[in-house]
C-alpha cells in the first residue's frame, strides 16, 4: 500500500480510491510487532532481574541468528512464489557436515569452509532449476531435496562427529566484536539484513519480486525474467542456508549430520510472523526482522521465567495465528464502510480466537504449579 | 511514505534503546562482576579459619537437566533428584526442552545460565557441541556436572557414570547362574547385531567370566543375533529351544532382544524350564518379571543417577570438592563416591554395580 507510483495518475488513485481509514494505517503488522516487543521487553524486565542483562542478550542472541540468516531470502521466496523452501535447514546440515568432512580428512578449515558454501550454492541452484524450470511445485521441489540433503549428511558423517575446529573459525559463531558484547554472527546478519532489505525494497530487482508474487503471467508477459528471478532467489536461499550452517557449526564447535534439523519450520514461523504474506505478493524485511526479535526476546524471556519448552511452543504457535487472524479481522472492519461485512468469516476468526485464548488461559491455570516450578 | 520512514526510525530507536539499556545495565551489573570472584573465593578463605564450620551455603536454585521433557526414564531421574534435594535442603529444579534436541538444549541452558543458577546438571544430547555453552557456564561461576549422557570433558566437571563395561557383564552371567540354579546347565546369548560394538564388549567380559571356577557349571552353547528386531529376536528365541531342548538360560544383553525372547518362552509355554535375563526396561518386563518368563534382569537405577547427580553438584556449589581426581564426597544413602579420572570418560564418578529388577522392586518403577 505504500507503492503508489509517483505519477500523475496518483493524484487520479487518490481521487477515485476508496478512502482508507484512520484503522488503515494501523492494520500494518509491524505496528502490532513493535508494539509486542516493547510489551515483551517491559513485562519481562518487570519478571526477571536477569532480562535486561548485556551480557545474558549478548549469549542468547547468537543462539538465533541461523534461524535468522536462512529467514532473509526465505521472506522472499514466499513473496515471489507463495511457497516455501522446505529443504533450508537439511541444506544447512549438509554443508555443515561436508565441512566437517573434509576439515577431518585434512583439508584447511577456510577452504572447507568455502566449498561448503559452494555446495550449498549449488544445492539451491538445483531447487531453482526444478522449479524455474521444470515449473514443479517449490512444496513438493523442496520437500525431495530436504530428506536429500539430510541423507547426503548422514552418508559423509555417520553417527560421527567432526570436531576441534581451530579458534580463528569458531570465531563466527562465538567470537564478539572486539571492545564490545556484539556477537559476530548477530552483526553479520545486521550487515545482511539491511542489504536484503534493500534489494527488497530499493532495487528493480525487489520490484519483480513482489510482481510475480502479484501475478506472475502478467509479469512474465511484460518482459520479466520469471524463471531467472526464481532461480536466483533459490541460489541465494542455498547460499544462505550454507552460511547459517557455517556459523552454526562455528558456534557448536562441531557439527553432527543432524544439526539443525527442523529448523525450516522456524525459519517459516519467523517469516510469516513478519507480515509476510504466506499467499506471496506482500512483506518486508523490516517486518521480519522485528518478528526475528521478538520470538528471540519472547523466548529467552520465557526461558528466564523457566517455562517449559512446550509452553513456549504454544505461545509462539499462539501468536503466529494471531499474525493470521488479526489483518483479517481488521480488514472486516475497515472494510465495513460501504461493502456488507462478511459476518460469517467475521464470526469463524474470532470464534477460532476465542478457543485459543480460552485453551491458552486453561493450559497456564492447570499447569501453573508446574510452570512456577514446583 | 510517510509511515514507513517512521516505522524504520521507530526500529531503529527500538534497536538502539534495547542495546543502550542493556549497555547502560552492563555498566551498572559491572561492580557485581568484579565482585562474583570476591564472594565465591570469600569461603576459601574463610575455611581454613573454621576448619569444621560447614562450607557457606550457595543459595539459589539447582537445575537438573535433562534431554527432553516428558520422557519417563528422566521423570524418574528427577524423582531421585527431588529426594536428595529434600535432604539437602535445596531447590532442584527439573528443566529441559520439549525435543531432544542440541540447538534446543543449548537456547535452554542459555536462559538458566543467565539466572546464575547454584549448578546444572545435565543430560547432554550432543556431547561436543554442548562444550563451549557448559565453558560459558562455568565463566560464570556455575558448577556443571553432566549425567546419563555427558558433555566432553572440555565443558564440565564431573560425569556421573551409571555403569562400566565389566559390571554390565559381570552381572548378566551372575543373574544367569541364580536363574540356572545349583546344577548349571546350557545358556545361550541373544544379541543385538553382530557388529554392535556395546554388545560385543559386553559378551567378551561375559566370556571371561564364565572362565571363573564358581560358573563351571554354565556351558555357553550359542550366540545368535536378533539384529535388535522384534521378529528376529523372537524367531532366533525360538530356534533356540528347538536346538537345545535343555537350555536353561536366554541372556539378551539388548532391550529389544529380552523382551521377544521373554514372549518367546511365554508363548512355547516354556516358563519354569528356561528363563529370561539380560538388560530391559521395567514397563516393558514388568508383564514377563511376572510371569516368571523373565524373573530378573538389571540395568542401572535412573532414580539414583539423578539422586547422585544432586549430590555432586551441590558439593561442588559448596566447595566441599572442586573436581579434582581422588577427591571424596558424601551421597546420602548412596554412601561415599570418589573422584576418578579416566583418559576417555575425563572425571568421573561411579554410580555402582547395575541395579537387578525383580518381581519384588519393579512396581516402584514406572519408565
Amino acid at each position: 500500500m505504500t507503492q503508489t507510483p509517483e505519477t500523475q495518475s496518483a493524484s487520479l488513485i487518490k481521487e477515485f480510491a476508496p478512502r482508507r481509514s484512520f484503522l488503515a494505517d494501523f492494520q500494518r503488522w509491524e505496528w502490532l510487532l513493535v508494539l509486542l516487543i516493547v510489551v515483551v521487553i517491559v513485562a519481562n524486565t518487570r519478571l526477571s532481574p536477569h532480562f535486561l542483562d548485556a551480557r545474558n542478550i549478548s549469549r542468547t542472541s547468537s543462539d538465533f541468528m541461523e534461524l535468522g540468516l536462512m529467514m532473509l531470502p526465505m521472506a522472499f521466496i514466499i513473496i515471489t512464489t507463495a511457497s516455501v523452501d522446505l529443504s533450508v535447514a537439511s541444506n544447512l546440515g549438509m554443508c555443515a557436515s561436508f565441512m566437517g568432512w573434509l576439515f577431518m580428512h585434512g583439508v584447511n578449515i577456510w577452504v572447507a569452509a568455502l566449498a561448503a558454501l559452494a555446495l550449498g550454492t549449488l544445492a539451491g541452484f538445483l531447487n531453482g532449476n526444478l522449479v524455474a524450470r521444470l515449473k514443479l511445485s517449490p512444496l513438493v521441489v523442496t520437500l525431495g531435496t530436504y530428506a536429500f540433503y539430510r541423507g547426503v549428511a548422514y552418508v559423509l558423517l555417520g553417527d560421527q562427529a567432526a570436531r576441534g575446529y581451530p579458534k580463528a573459525f569458531t570465531y563466527i559463531g562465538q567470537g564478539r566484536i572486539p571492545g564490545t558484547l556484539i556477537p559476530f554472527s548477530v552483526a553479520l546478519f545486521v550487515v545482511l539484513a539491511i542489504i536484503f532489505g534493500l534489494i527488497l525494497h530499493r532495487t528493480i530487482f525487489g520490484r519483480y519480486t513482489f510482481s510475480i508474487g502479484n501475478n506472475e503471467n502478467a509479469t512474465l508477459y511484460s518482459g520479466v525474467p520469471v524463471a531467472r528471478v526464481k532461480i536466483i532467489l533459490f541460489t541465494v536461499s542455498g547460499f544462505m542456508a550454507a552460511l547459517a550452517g557455517l556459523v552454526l557449526a562455528a558456534r557448536f564447535g562441531s557439527t553432527r549430520p543432524d544439526i539443525g534439523t527442523g529448523l525450516e519450520l522456524a525459519v517459516i514461523t519467523a517469516a510469516v510472523l513478519g507480515g509476510v504474506d504466506i499467499n506471496g505478493g506482500r512483506g518486508t524485511i523490516v517486518g521480519t526482522v522485528l518478528s526475528l526479535l521478538l520470538i528471540g526476546l519472547m523466548r529467552f524471556g520465557m526461558g528466564l521465567l523457566n517455562i517449559q519448552g512446550q509452553v513456549q511452543g504454544i505461545v509462539i504457535g499462539l501468536l503466529l495465528i494471531l499474525s493470521i487472524l488479526l489483518p483479517n479481522i481488521a480488514q472486516q472492519i475497515s472494510s465495513a464502510r460501504g461493502v456488507r461485512i462478511n459476518w460469517r468469516s467475521a464470526l469463524i476468526s474470532l470464534g477460532i480466537l476465542a478457543v485459543f485464548v480460552l485453551f491458552f488461559l486453561f493450559f497456564f491455570w492447570s499447569r501453573a504449579p508446574v510452570i512456577a516450578g514446583g | 511514505m510517510k509511515h514507513r520512514s517512521l516505522l524504520l526510525a521507530l526500529t531503529t530507536l527500538l534497536l538502539v534503546g534495547l542495546l543502550v539499556s542493556a549497555c547502560g545495565s552492563a555498566a551498572t551489573k559491572a561492580p557485581a562482576a568484579t565482585e562474583a570472584p570476591a564472594a565465591t573465593e570469600a569461603p576459601a578463605t574463610e575455611a581454613p579459619a573454621a576448619t569444621e564450620a560447614p562450607a557457606t551455603a550457595c543459595e539459589g536454585d539447582y537445575v537438573l537437566v535433562p534431554k527432553n521433557l516428558g520422557n519417563p526414564y528422566f521423570d524418574t531421574a528427577n524423582n531421585g533428584a527431588q529426594e536428595a534435594a529434600k535432604e539437602l535442603g535445596i531447590t532442584v529444579l527439573y528443566q529441559g526442552s520439549a525435543t531432544a534436541d542440541a540447538t534446543e538444549q543449548i537456547t535452554l541452558l542459555n536462559s538458566l545460565i543467565a539466572q546464575q543458577p547454584c549448578g546444572l546438571a545435565i543430560s547432554a544430547n550432543d556431547a561436543d557441541a554442548l562444550v563451549p555453552t557448559g565453558q560459558a557456564a562455568m565463566d560464570a561461576n556455575i558448577p556443571v556436572v553432566t549425567w546419563d549422557s555427558a558433555i566432553a570433558p572440555d565443558g564440565r566437571t564431573i560425569h556421573i557414570n551409571q555403569a562400566i563395561l565389566h559390571d554390565i557383564g559381570a552381572i548378566q552371567i551372575q543373574m544367569a547362574s541364580e536363574l540356572a540354579g545349583p546344577d548349571g546347565g546350557q545358556i545361550a546369548i541373544l544379541s543385538a547385531t553382530s557388529t554392535a560394538p556395546n554388545q560385543n564388549a559386553w559378551i567378551e567380559v561375559m566370556k571371561e567370566e564364565l572362565e571363573k571356577p564358581e560358573y563351571a557349571n554354565l556351558e555357553l552353547v550359542e550366540v545368535v543375533y536378533g539384529d535388535d528386531d522384534d521378529t528376529k529376536s523372537y524367531n532366533e528365541a525360538q530356534a533356540l529351544f528347538t536346538k537345545y531342548p535343555d537350555l536353561k538360560v536366554i541372556i539378551a544383553p539388548t532391550t529389544v532382544g529380552i523382551a521377544a525372547s521373554a514372549r518367546a518362552v511365554t508363548d512355547a509355554e516354556l516358563i519354569g524350564k528356561v528363563f529370561v535375563t539380560g538388560l530391559g526396561t521395567p514397563n516393558q518386563m514388568r508383564e514377563y518379571v511376572k510371569n516368571g518368563a523373565a524373573p530378573q534382569f538389571a540395568l542401572w537405577n535412573p532414580s539414583d543417577l539423578g539422586y547422585l547427580a544432586v549430590y555432586a553438584m551441590h558439593a561442588l556449589a559448596n566447595g566441599e570438592i572442586t573436581a579434582e581426581a581422588g577427591q571424596t564426597f558424601e551421597a546420602g544413602k548412596l554412601g561415599e563416591y570418589t573422584i576418578e579420572d579416566d583418559p576417555d570418560l575425563g572425571l568421573n564418578v561411579l554410580l555402582g554395580l547395575p541395579f537387578v529388577y525383580n518381581a519384588e522392586n519393579i512396581d516402584d518403577f514406572n519408565w
